[in-house]
């Protein structure tokens, strides 16, 4: 892969979780602009991707150099100075801290940029309103927006988002997703981690597919289709073999994950165990 | 009458009791572990108060000011190697650690200062006394102590509201990991909540020596009662801690009428009767796990 | 489908069932061995003199006392610091068996059992309570117990009591006696140990030890395993405690109930490892030579026992037993179960 003009690169992370090999050499490039989607089953090791570029995981071997500084080794809060930040799956959010905050430690080791609380504020029209209440209070969909926030604040260069419609109404996420144009044009690139694999197809430039931790499949949305992505996403043997194959094609969340099921034999389907 | 004075007397423990309880608090807030060694580490500054007023001829009551700012920079430094080193492995190890570093403190202790019971001298201030009633007198330095108290506890309750460092350390106690996410170093907030226990439990230390006698052994009892005003209060809460080391102390001075020696009993029948009847304490916001 | 592979399923999830096997090595081996320290033991009178015989007799109780805590901590993963509290029960207990006109010699079995009543509805009261906190408590309940007993004038208060009974025996005999006395209670408590391990309990154990989460949605059974462990582990105590008033020939609060005993089971069973059941054996030896060579030095024994146990527990979590036997790939006493080839003896959290 041709590294130039990266502003976020990886290259050949390797990662364990104890014994597990989580990732295998996975590799990319992202481009100043650009909206990377990684696509993948559960457990493929798509967090452990993104954690490990945001520093809470240490790599085995392997690079990741934000616009040209090796940060592979740097601990959490110097990424976070350098302009890596991560809203970590399922949001995080400080539970006792009020939504202001929330926001106000995101703000703690925040570089220079256009994100503040007020931009955040004007950025989501209720969020002001309510800046006094506990973001345990929240519900899922404000949660999201918050963790969002808490991560803008920082002025990040990239921004990781892992999995943002994850227990979601479609309406609720599909106004999440809304922002993400506003945030490019403020100049933010965006790697995202999605299960729902249209959604991905919709709001990415890029799409990588991992595949028990080893990248099977990467290109432009437009130019892939449907057969490939589902056999990057299930591995090999899916369509050729009898297992169903979602009828409605890859339509949401739902039917992904329905059909990871299905193809890994799963719940009580007769196959052999390996 | 003798009753009120000793719910009085009893009222004025507790914010002793508080000031103890605080630091243990806070570092189980933060760090999810207990420090078995906090009782012992309070007889430290008391026995450092002792070593230093004939060397620097202060008056003891002036040992908190150079006392509370070394243990403050001490429990920093103990926080960065020795309890961030078990940390590291599990709060298993963490407590294990610091039950030996307890009994370590308690026999050095021992073996330097013998166990001959020591005091801090104050001169006329301890025995001064307002008396409410006749029948009921009470200490000016009690008086003090408990404002102390009540003082430190709505110190750290703004710094822990107002303060950066105070949103951030709410937010490791929250959520470490997410913390890192934020930019914290949380070695460097679990150092500042140690400084925080060790300077507050410093204090405890030092009021404890000028209001009683002590031994080297002195610590096991003051962690037993400042766990107890921590769960009778319900964990987690800082304000409950007070009303913990109040109902102690009340519970203590009434034993006392009873029987002297029934003094310590009573106490921990009532943090009995709560763990059995109320395990989340009189204010808890979360069991202890 | 051949190439998928299976749902990953977290690796501390019970082991299936082909895959646990405990290291192997001839039984016999193991039973022969044992037996014939015991019997070598069991000797000791025609050996040596009576003075060695009460070291020995130190040695064996304070062997039990730490297997007990073994049991607790290294296996079920509760810090307890108030085992003092059934020590000095058991104490007590053959006391009141003795003032009452049973022969005290005779009366330990019963004076451990008593202990052990007392513990199962504590277990009811500390078990509310989690990990440091669980710790605290205990030893609240052993102060509390020291409070209770020397509050009673009957049993002499805060000066203790003389144990009843004892004069007719001559010193010779005496000495003999409670000598395999206590080497039969270290032997049990080690057997009881080892059986409990390598019983259904011990698998239970093991499956909390390495994966609290998950070992928490299987409550009840969890629950119940560490109520059983922390009964026998009062039961041991209690026992221990019993031999210590005979062999006195009396008790008194402040020593039996001291925190002291807590500090040496404690540190004994850290620095030879934890979670094995020779660690407390080995480190048992090691406190003996130990105590012998700095007898004269007061309370510094305590000061270096307890700075090596924190060195240990930082930077050699499995004592030297670990050390040894992961060098020698070598276990006297398998009671672990080898999930997937994964030591045995490490504690994970
Ligand atoms: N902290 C951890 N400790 C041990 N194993 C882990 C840890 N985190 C993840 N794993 C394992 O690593 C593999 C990859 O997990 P990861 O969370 O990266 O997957 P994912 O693609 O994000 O899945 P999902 O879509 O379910 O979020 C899984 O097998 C998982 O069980
Ligand atoms: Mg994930």
């Amino acid at each position: 892969m041709s590294a130039a003009g990266a502003l976020l690169e990886v290259d050949r992370l390797t990662v364990h979780h104890g014994q597990l090999r989580a990732l295998t050499e996975v590799s990319l490039a992202v481009r100043p602009g650009e909206v990377h989607g990684i696509i993948g089953a559960n457990g493929a090791g798509k967090s452990t991707l993104l954690r490990t570029i945001a520093g809470l995981h240490k790599a085995t071997s392997g690079r990741v150099v934000l616009d040209g500084a090796d940060v592979t080794h740097a601990p959490p809060e110097r990424r976070l100075e350098a302009g890596i930040a991560l809203v970590p799956e399922g949001r995080r959010l400080f539970p006792s801290l009020t939504v202001e905050e929330n926001l106000l430690v995101g703000r703690h080791r925040a570089r220079s940029g256009p994100f503040d609380l007020a931009a955040v504020y004007s950025l989501f029209g209720w969020m002001a309103g309510r800046r006094r209440q506990r973001a345990a209070q929240l519900s899922g969909g404000e949660q999201q927006a918050v963790a969002i926030g808490r991560a803008l604040v920082a002025n990040p260069r990239v921004l990781l988002l892992d999995e943002l419609s994850l227990g979601l109404a479609p309406i609720v996420v599909q106004r999440i997703y809304e922002l993400l144009p506003k945030l490019l044009a403020s100049g933010v690139t965006i790697l995202l981690v999605e299960q729902d694999v249209s959604q991905a197809m919709r709001a990415a430039s890029r799409i990588q597919c991992l595949l028990e931790g080893r990248t099977t499949l990467e290109g432009r949305p437009g130019e892939l289709s449907r057969e490939q992505v589902e056999r990057a996403y299930f591995g090999s043997e899916v369509s050729g073999s009898g297992a169903d194959a979602p009828a409605g094609g890859l339509t949401g969340p739902a039917a992904a994950v329905g059909a990871a099921r299905a193809a890994r034999g799963e719940p009580g389907e007769g196959g052999p165990p390996r | 009458m003798t009753w009120l004075n000793a719910i009085v007397q009893g009222i004025l423990t507790g914010g002793f009791y508080a000031l103890f309880a605080v630091g243990l608090s806070i570092l189980f807030g933060v760090m999810g572990v207990i420090n078995l060694a906090h009782g012992d580490l309070a007889v430290i500054a008391a026995y450092v108060a002792l070593a230093m007023i004939p060397v620097t001829h202060l008056p003891a009551v002036l040992a908190f000011v150079v006392v509370v700012p070394m243990f403050a920079v001490g429990g920093y430094i103990l926080q960065r190697t020795l309890l961030q080193a078990s940390l590291d492995r599990d709060p298993f190890t963490t407590l294990l650690v610091t039950f030996g570093l307890s009994v370590v403190i308690e026999n050095v202790l021992l073996e330097v200062f013998t166990s001959n019971t020591q005091s801090l001298n104050i001169g006329s201030l301890l025995f001064d006394t307002l008396n409410l009633t006749p029948q009921i007198p009470v200490s000016y330095f009690s008086l003090v102590m408990l404002a102390v108290a009540v003082g430190v506890l709505g110190a750290l309750q703004l710094f822990l509201s107002r303060t950066g460092t105070g949103r951030m350390i709410r937010a490791v106690a929250d959520d470490r990991e997410a913390a890192q996410l934020v930019g914290a170093n949380y070695r460097h907030i679990f150092g500042i909540a140690a400084a925080i226990a060790l300077a507050t439990v410093s204090i405890a230390g030092i009021a404890y020596g000028i209001l009683s006698g002590f031994t080297p052994t002195a610590g096991t009892a003051n962690l037993l009662f400042a766990f107890e005003a921590v769960v009778i209060g319900g964990i987690g809460s800082l304000w409950g801690t007070l009303v913990g080391g109040i109902v102690l102390g009340i519970a203590q001075e009434i034993g006392a009428q009873i029987n002297p020696a029934y003094q310590v009993l009573a106490g921990h029948l009532v943090f009995l009767a709560v763990l059995a009847l109320r395990p989340r304490g009189l204010f808890g916001l979360r069991a202890a796990t | 489908m051949t190439a998928l592979a299976p749902p990953k399923v977290p690796d501390l999830a019970p082991a299936p069932a082909p895959e646990v096997r405990r290291s192997s090595y001839p039984s016999a081996w193991l039973a022969g061995g044992s037996l014939g320290a015991v019997v070598l033991l069991a000797l000791m009178p025609e050996i040596i003199s009576q003075g060695g015989l009460v070291v020995l007799l130190n040695f064996f109780i304070l062997l039990t006392m730490a297997t007990m805590w073994n049991l607790l901590a290294g296996y079920a993963g509760m810090v307890s610091i108030g085992q003092q509290a059934f020590v000095g029960l058991g104490g007590y207990s053959v006391v009141v068996l003795a003032v009452n006109g049973l022969n005290p010699l005779a009366s330990i079995p019963l004076a451990a059992v008593i202990p052990a009543l007392v513990a199962l509805p504590i277990s009811y009261l500390v078990f509310r309570l989690r990990g440091g906190y669980f710790a605290i408590a205990t030893w609240v309940v052993a102060d509390t117990a020291e409070l209770v007993i020397s509050s009673v004038t009957a049993l002499g208060g805060g000066t203790g009591h003389p144990v009843p009974g004892l004069g007719s025996l001559s010193p010779r005999t005496f000495g003999d006696v409670t000598y395999w006395l206590s080497l039969g209670v270290a032997v049990l408590a080690l057997a009881v140990t080892y059986g409990l391990l390598r019983s259904r309990l011990g698998l239970v154990l093991a499956a909390v030890r390495d994966d609290e989460v998950g070992a928490r949605s299987a409550g009840a059974r969890v629950m119940q395993a560490r109520r059983i462990v922390f009964v026998v582990a009062a039961l041991g105590c209690g026992a221990a405690g019993a031999l210590l008033a005979v062999s006195q020939l009396q008790v008194q609060p402040g020593s039996i109930f001291s925190v002291q005993w807590a500090a040496e089971m404690i540190f004994v069973t850290m620095i030879g490892g934890m979670g094995t059941i020779e660690g407390p054996i080995l480190g048992t030896v090691l406190f003996f030579v130990l105590q012998q060579n700095l007898a004269s030095q007061g309370a510094w024994y305590l000061v270096i026992l307890g700075s090596v146990a924190v060195v240990v527990a930082i930077w050699a979590p499995k004592g030297i037993w670990g050390f040894v036997s992961s060098r020698l790939k070598f276990q006297l006493f398998p009671v672990g179960y080898l999930l997937g080839g994964r030591g045995s003896t490490g504690r994970r959290r």
